[in-house]
């Protein structure tokens, strides 16, 4: 760990013990339920942006398909001011937050040493496509399905984070060079 | 009484207020467990750093039980907590894909804002694939609607599928996931990063 090296101030902190950080996860899911009775998202965030841009691009287009008129309702509303998209506003100045707060601020790329940051990119933006089309197909993502679904023990959040989890362990051989 | 929303304790314009608060909490819990590094993510799937597993059945025990519990003593009415109906195989392909996404790009959607934030590049490239892969779908999405909306099963849980009650599938989930635990710290002591490897 990058903490056992130096001591000084600026050195990164390390990570806190995953199951307290699991468990401050948990009571903000639960904070969410509480209040709110929903749970965590982020991907329907993503889903209100695409939405919104095509409208702008091609509202006509936009309104005559079904999965963009999910997002944009009758046409009236901002598709931005929507709850998830708040949400994940917060998301980002959270891990910021954190970030600062343990010195992990740092501009680089995250990657096994024997991979080039131009190959990690194009992967990235690969693994972006697949994530983005296949949370639409599963009606949410890790935080929608797996997590808030997870804790309600909605039958097809299983099915799903269980498939996420063998599709991650299944492919992961195939791309190891990029991580090890 | 909760959901207090629900009961109309508050409106939209405050529910935005909440929504960047619990985003806060979220982003900021996600990056102290170290979500906001793919490498850390990454190598939950190679069986030597097992956090994501760790972080994730805490959370969702921590909030089944509140739940549970919330229910029980009549305080939350958990039919009025808004959860998707299943479609079954095509969550089925959905999550395989996504878990494809995660281990090739390194992050799920969530995370990558997480890594985002602390200044990572790579995870900007991620979020713009996530945009071009929902864009993607939202234009192939009349030729697979049928697909898409196949399998409907409503508002289920597993206790209501199985018909079995709902504290005992909670406590089995509890063991489960104390077992997951267990397991998790046996395989990082057999094949994690040791202590100067450098991770």
């Amino acid at each position: 760990m990058e903490n056992e090296i130096k001591k000084d101030s600026k050195s990164p902190k390390p990570y806190w013990n995953p199951y307290l950080a699991g468990l401050g996860l948990g009571l903000v899911l639960l904070a969410s339920f509480v209040i709110m009775g929903r749970g965590l998202g982020a991907s329907g965030a993503m889903s209100s942006a695409v939405a919104a841009g095509v409208s702008v691009v091609a509202p006509g287009h936009a309104m005559s398909n079904e999965f963009y008129k999910e997002y944009l309702g009758d046409g009236t509303k901002n598709p931005l001011k929507d709850w998830l998209v708040f949400e994940v506003i917060g998301v980002f100045v959270g891990g910021f937050l954190s970030g600062t707060f343990s010195h992990r601020i740092k501009r680089s790329v995250e990657k096994g040493p024997q991979y080039t940051d131009k190959k990690r990119f194009v992967f990235a933006f690969v693994g972006g496509i697949l994530m983005g089309f296949g949370a639409k197909l599963g009606r949410g993502c890790t935080s929608g399905q797996a997590l808030t679904g997870g804790s309600m023990l909605n039958l097809g959040s299983w099915a799903f984070m269980l498939c996420v989890f063998a599709g991650a362990y299944a492919f992961a051989y195939f791309v190891r060079r990029q991580w090890l | 009484m909760s959901p207090f929303y629900k009961f109309g304790y508050f409106g939209d314009e405050a529910s935005f207020i909440i929504a960047f608060i619990t985003g806060i909490g979220f982003g900021f819990f996600l990056e102290k467990g170290g979500f906001g590094s793919g490498n850390k993510l990454a190598a939950q799937f190679y069986f030597k750093d097992l956090t994501v597993f760790k972080v994730m059945f805490t959370a969702i025990i921590t909030a089944m039980l509140g739940i549970f519990f919330l229910g029980a003593f009549g305080l939350m009415d958990i039919s009025m907590v808004y959860t998707t109906d299943t479609f079954m195989i095509p969550q089925i392909v959905g999550g395989l894909l996504l878990g494809l996404g995660f281990v090739v790009g390194g992050y799920c959607p969530g995370t990558s804002i997480v890594s985002c934030s602390i200044g990572r590049i790579d995870p900007i490239f991620y979020v713009i694939g996530i945009f071009v892969g929902i864009f993607i779908y939202g234009e192939v999405y009349p030729f697979i609607s049928g697909f898409a909306n196949s399998t409907p099963m409503g508002r289920i849980t597993i206790p209501e599928y199985f018909n079995i009650s709902y504290g005992i599938i909670v406590f089995l989930v509890v063991l489960m996931a104390i077992g997951g635990f267990i397991g998790s710290e046996w395989v990082e002591k057999k094949y994690g990063y040791k202590k100067g490897d450098g991770k």
